[in-house]
């Protein structure tokens, strides 16, 4: 047989872990928003705090339960898949991954039973901490992972003694050089995504005229958060790709399309980059802005791909592509915070119904966002799986045969389009009921409050002010 | 540090986080197990629930297990994965069918009845491969120069059906168990009347195990069977038998608390057998824990971090079983 299990197992990884980053990508910021929800509750008791909170939780279940069954499956795939990796780089991975796991999933997971089971069991601040607990794990779980995730990029810190690598300063290769970038740019990308997501799903309520008062909460409370995070995440973005220049420059290379290295070098908005001929088609490019983003000098030499052997160039298309299609919504985002600033400043942010349309597509845009960003930092570390060090063909687990790997990947697709398609289908169906329909109709909530009174201090003060009798 | 055998307390450590996972896990995916047979949608509704806030917490276990394994014996790891290929497909696919029923079901109105048998059949085979791993682990693998050698169906025999089967029938003793401590009424007199089969299958499959694993391996069959060794060794059958006589007493007695307690006994006990028999190897027949372990820089380094971290761990997660302990009934309150 010709399949190649190299080549299956690689769109396998790519596949899953596509799939896996999504849930991630959207929980780590929904577990903040919810805790800062929560938080607003405890201390207004105003019942539309609640409401959402409830609302978002349902969401929040649905997606951090499809994030924990596919990132279970990412911990085995090293293992199946990657053996010879695994075993190379275990000394390192191994334990920054165990890490993760006590000190951030058993967090996320036990306080996720208080968060979503306990609300009539515990007394509200115990609540509000699983809450918080839930928030923490996820920033702890970033922490690791993209610790991880960096050293394969720019690994430091390690000596390779046969042929596995022993680690030399904890320090260092935890804190490897694209770790601070790539930690805070990721953070910040999975807070933009759950920002539009929210803001797209208030700005849908609003075009329907329902729940308004809850989506009027949300829309502006989100846009102001993004009106802060959508142009740092530019910045940070410029900075984690001079960071690239610096220790990965070939990926750079593949991410602007340029073949040889030259001053002047024109930012390419368009080209069909071609890897056999080792030039680009159609190229529309602004001359010298290359080389200005990158060296802050039109003078500034760029790196091309020209400077390393063909069998070690990234993937060029797919890099330049899926860069241009990161930035260009980056760029987008900036343009929706601030035109939203400007309605706000007008007072016409509740009823601008063309802007809410917009908001509405910016939704998925954000998810594809953040996979076009993992795509370009992946195969644009190709043809290597610890950069420099170690190439994904003497990674691959030896004994597999192309056939076994071609039915995982097929059995894989055929799970994952089922069970993440009807996970899609009942947040869908959750955000159609909103967070008004509740099984407490507004003004309900307070007397479900009501009967949660005694557990906490100065509960009889308001009771008045809350009974409509 | 030469004096301190870090690859043993890892060994522990692994060990102590298998048994955990095949105990909480376990009642969980034998809660999967019993589901359709459970008298009615409400029986199953409570069942569910007895089980809705834990089971992420329990999973994460075996997530620990996986990277716990990869960090202390990095050689287990990229050989145990690459042999069980198949089952450990199996089984991620099984947990993920099973995973998401918890959410889905409760959500869904006509297509309940699909995240039912979602729920049962990923508790099920998840349960069976793991099982089916077990045997394949105590069968030992093919290797050379510390790499799997060989084919993709290695583990299929009829050694590691048996204990595929006889894993399904451990997980559902334990979760019936789990059943009666944590419900009233029609559900739990359901699990009782189904308490007393299973145990008859666990204990059988525990013998079939126990007689076939030393038949399989001279040397196993060496430790237990020769003097002295037979008689260090020979409480854990016996203490095994006394406890599946408490059990069954337990059962008649319409005990709450204690059918789960002998449950848990037997789960010890039949590990310790296990531990006997295979110590000191953790790949059979001939690879030893110290030449699979990584390096002791990395076993130290997370060592720190297990000893600080596991005691809170358990900690609050006895404080959530806490929160939700007492008899789950059908006015229990969730959050959908």
């Amino acid at each position: 047989m010709d399949l190649d299990p190299l080549l299956l197992s690689r769109i396998q990884f790519a596949f899953v872990i596509s799939w896996h980053i999504i849930f991630p990508a959207f929980t780590i910021g929904l577990a903040s928003y919810i805790a800062v929800l929560e938080g607003l509750y405890f201390k207004t008791n105003n019942p539309t705090y609640l409401r959402l909170s409830k609302f978002w939780i349902k969401i929040f279940a649905v997606s951090f339960g499809m994030g924990v069954v596919s990132g279970i499956v990412m911990s085995f795939q090293f293992g199946t898949n990657w053996s010879e990796f695994a075993y190379a780089s275990a000394n390192f991975m191994g334990p920054v991954l165990s890490y993760e796991v006590v000190t951030a999933f058993f967090l996320e997971a036990t306080f996720l039973g208080v968060l979503l089971f306990g609300r009539d069991k515990v007394p509200q601040g115990a609540h509000l901490l699983a809450a918080i607990m839930v928030a923490v794990g996820t920033f702890i779980s970033s922490f690791w992972i993209l610790a991880a995730n960096s050293w394969m990029q720019t690994p430091a810190g390690v000596e390779m003694v046969d042929g596995v690598f022993r680690v030399t300063s904890w320090i260092e290769a935890i804190f490897n050089p694209s770790f601070p970038y790539r930690l805070v740019h990721m953070v910040m990308a999975a807070f933009l995504t759950t920002g539009f997501f929210v803001v797209g799903v208030s700005a849908w309520y609003l075009l329907k005229g329902r729940a308004t008062e809850s989506a009027r909460v949300m829309l502006s409370m989100t846009l102001w958060l993004l009106l802060v995070l959508a142009p740092a995440q530019v910045f940070v973005g410029d900075m984690h790709g001079l960071n690239t220049l610096e220790h990965q420059p070939q990926k750079v290379a593949a991410m602007e399309g340029n073949w040889e290295t030259q001053s002047h070098a024109p930012l390419l908005l368009f080209a069909i980059p071609d890897s056999e001929a080792e030039t680009n088609h159609f190229e529309i490019g602004i001359p010298s802005l290359a080389s200005i983003i990158l060296k802050h000098h039109a003078d500034g030499v760029v790196p091309g791909l020209k400077d390393w052997a063909p069998e070690d160039r990234p993937v060029v298309g797919v890099t330049f592509w899926s860069f241009r299609v990161m930035v260009g919504i980056g760029f987008l985002m900036v343009a929706v915070v601030l035109i939203g600033l400007v309605l706000r400043l007008r007072g016409r942010l509740f009823d601008a119904a063309w802007f809410h349309r917009v908001c509405v597509g910016m939704l998925p845009l954000s998810f594809v966002a953040v996979l076009a960003g993992w795509l370009t930092t992946e195969t644009g570390r190709f043809p290597w799986v610890v950069h420099g060090l170690m190439r994904v063909e003497d990674a691959v687990t030896p004994a597999l045969t192309g056939g076994v790997v071609l039915a995982s990947l097929l059995v894989y697709i055929a799970v994952y389009a089922v069970v993440f398609l009807a996970g899609a289908y009942y947040i869908v169906k959750i955000i159609q009921a909103g967070p008004d329909r509740e099984d407490v109709p507004a003004g309900e909530d307070t007397q479900e409050e009501l009967r949660r009174r005694p557990s906490r201090p100065l509960s009889a003060v308001d009771q008045t002010f809350d009974t409509p009798e | 540090m030469e004096t301190i055998d870090l690859t043993l307390i890892w060994a522990l450590i692994i060990a102590l986080g298998v048994f955990m996972y095949v105990l909480m896990d376990g009642f969980d995916l034998g809660v999967g197990i019993l589901f359709p047979y459970a008298p009615g949608d409400t029986a199953r509704d409570i069942m569910m629930n007895t089980v809705a806030p834990v089971w992420d917490g329990n999973e994460t276990w075996l997530v620990l297990g996986g990277a716990g394994l990869l960090g202390a014996f990095p050689m287990v790891y990229s050989i145990l994965l690459p042999a069980m290929y198949l089952p450990v497909l199996v089984m991620l696919v099984a947990l993920i069918f099973r995973g998401v029923a918890f959410e889905f079901r409760f959500k869904a109105k006509q297509s309940k009845w699909l995240w039912d048998v979602s729920f049962t059949v990923g508790s099920t085979l998840a349960a069976f491969s793991q099982g089916v791993i077990l045997g394949a682990f105590i069968q030992g693998f093919e290797v050379v120069d510390g790499a799997y050698a060989g084919g993709m169906f290695d583990w299929l025999s009829p050694f590691s059906i048996m204990t595929g089967l006889g894993l399904v029938a451990g997980y559902a003793l334990v979760g019936c168990a789990w059943i009666i401590m944590k419900t009233t009424g029609d559900v739990r007199e359901w699990a009782y009347s189904i308490a007393h089969r299973l145990l008859y299958v666990t204990l059988f499959a525990i013998v079939v195990v126990s007689v076939w694993t030393p038949l399989m391996h001279d040397a196993i069959a060496q430790r237990w069977f020769s003097l002295p060794n037979f008689f260090y060794f020979m409480p854990v059958p016996v203490i095994t038998a006394g406890l599946a006589v408490v059990f069954y007493r337990a059962l008649l007695q319409r005990r709450d608390y204690l059918p789960f307690f002998c449950a848990l006994g037997l789960y010890i006990l039949s590990y310790t057998g296990l531990a006997i028999s295979l110590w000191p190897h953790v790949i059979q027949p001939d690879i030893t824990l110290w030449e699979a372990a990584s390096a002791p820089e990395s076993q130290l380094f997370l060592l720190l971090g297990v000893l600080f971290t596991l005691p809170i761990i358990l900690g609050y997660t006895t404080w959530t079983y806490w929160v939700f302990r007492g008899k789950v009934t059908e006015h229990s309150a969730g959050y959908h």
